[in-house]
């Protein structure tokens, strides 16, 4: 694992993922959105708005996700003081709060017509509007230092305390009683009809693609504006007058 | 451990001669409920029933307002460093922490029935207030423990605070008027403050830890 700790050769590897995970989100969401929006079959209770579940459960696995990256680059980063991890969890983590947003946003389009309300305070909602918060103090974190590398360990700190929330989200429709739905995906297989299964998978597949091609984007920019900013400094170190940012 | 006590005194010492800090606490208390009460009229039946809610929110924000001070007083005037050569960061954190909870939270747990009583709170709600304060008051401070750690040094660290904090600070005022609502309702008051005993235990064991390495970050 420590081979890849070298930015010029996990970026060789990520610059190689890129151009197939973009492909792919492309022909996923070519595929599954005119599926998801006009061919699978309504639901036999909630008619057409059932669509809407093939954007809001991909973006509420994806803002988990994001998040569990950040948390898991922020121990590496801890840990064995791997500078790239923490740039990933840095990377991932602004994806996360738009797909975390995304996520509450389509649910309360759903609840309206579903629930007659657009959001309760149950366990579910709750603890993703925690999510939420817990991605924008860490963002906010990360910039209110006037040293950086101050700034990224504080950031990296915080993310692990706040990793108690995720088990927390995942288990709370079983834990609580809740208004919400328990999990479609289980140890025990799919519990919902293929016929929407393939759709769902299927924009899961685009949204975990066009995830890993952001944080990708996302990397490059952070890493060239590190080199930007160390041969500002040098440039600053020799003598020579620097134009302001 | 005689450097736990050692600190721990040192911080009580300076908590009550500097009384003013105490005192500020608990009268930002006070007047936040007062304004609620005023703000939601004299309406007894109203009052009762979000009497639990308006103490357990008002006591977490002066938990919150007095947090900065926790250790960036002693960050600023160098102490901090001297504290922590002379012993280890988790004494200090475990010290303060302890330190902070005492000269902050005993008084506003004294001064919590006062508080809930002229809202109308019926009496059957008293005690598991108390009880479910006396359990989810630790808890605020080795959480703000963390973020007081993590923001040293920051710019706007008292707003940053606040964003870092509240949301982790939400479960435990979910469970703690929990706890209220069961007793004013005569159901079973056990389980929410079972589960605030369990999140005091878990902040336990990770609070100081997480607290430490931001405290040993922010001096490097």
């Amino acid at each position: 694992m420590h081979k890849y700790a070298n930015p010029t050769r996990f970026m060789k590897i990520a610059n190689t993922v890129m151009p197939w995970t973009t492909a792919i989100a492309v022909i996923c969401f070519v595929i599954g959105l005119p599926v998801a929006l006009y061919t699978s079959p309504p639901d036999y209770q909630q008619g057409d708005t059932v669509r809407i579940m093939y954007i809001h459960v991909p973006a509420a696995w994806l803002a988990l996700m994001a998040y569990m990256v950040t948390a898991g680059g922020s121990a590496v980063f801890l840990i064995w003081r791997h500078t790239i991890a923490h740039v990933i969890a840095r990377a991932s983590a602004p994806v996360g709060a738009v797909f975390c947003a995304l996520c509450l946003f389509t649910g309360m389009l759903w609840g309206k017509p579903m629930w007659g309300t657009p959001w309760v305070w149950d366990a579910r909602l709750t603890s993703m509007l925690i999510l939420l918060f817990l991605y924008l103090g860490y963002i906010a974190l990360g910039d209110a230092f006037d040293d950086q590398e101050r700034g990224d360990k504080a950031q990296a700190v915080l993310a692990l305390v706040g990793s108690v929330n995720v088990p927390i989200i995942h288990f709370s429709v079983e834990w609580w009683n809740t208004l919400h739905q328990p999990s479609i995906v289980t140890m025990q297989g799919l519990t919902i009809n293929a016929q929407m299964a393939l759709p769902l998978l299927l924009m899961v597949g685009a949204f975990q693609c066009f995830y890993i091609s952001v944080v990708v984007i996302r990397l490059r920019a952070e890493l060239l504006s590190a080199k930007i900013r160390v041969a500002r400094q040098n440039l600053a170190a020799s003598g020579v007058p620097v134009a302001a940012e | 451990m005689s450097a736990f006590t050692a600190v721990l005194r040192r911080d009580l010492t300076l908590a009550f001669r500097q009384g003013t800090d105490t005192v500020t606490v608990v009268a930002f208390f006070a007047i936040v409920a007062v304004l609620f009460a005023f703000g939601v009229g004299p309406e007894p039946n109203v009052q009762a029933r979000i009497a639990a809610g308006v103490v357990w929110t008002t006591a977490l924000l002066a938990v919150l307002l007095s947090l900065d001070r926790l250790f960036s007083q002693d960050f600023d005037d160098g102490a901090l460093d001297q504290l922590i050569v002379g012993t280890d960061a988790l004494i200090v954190v475990c010290a303060k922490t302890l330190a902070h909870w005492l000269a902050t939270a005993v008084p506003l747990l004294i001064m919590a029935p006062l508080v809930a009583m002229a809202l109308q709170i019926p009496a059957s709600g008293i005690a598991p207030l108390m009880l479910s304060l006396l359990l989810g008051t630790p808890t605020l401070s080795l959480l703000g423990a963390v973020g007081a750690a993590l923001v040293l040094g920051a710019r706007r660290g008292g707003v940053l605070l606040g964003v870092l904090l509240l949301p982790l600070y939400i479960p435990i005022l979910i469970f703690g008027t929990a706890a209220v609502d069961a007793g004013l309702l005569d159901v079973a008051t056990a389980t929410p403050l079972k589960i605030l005993g369990g999140f005091l235990l878990l902040a336990l064991a990770l609070c100081p830890w997480a607290a430490a390495a931001g405290l040993k970050h922010a001096l490097e």
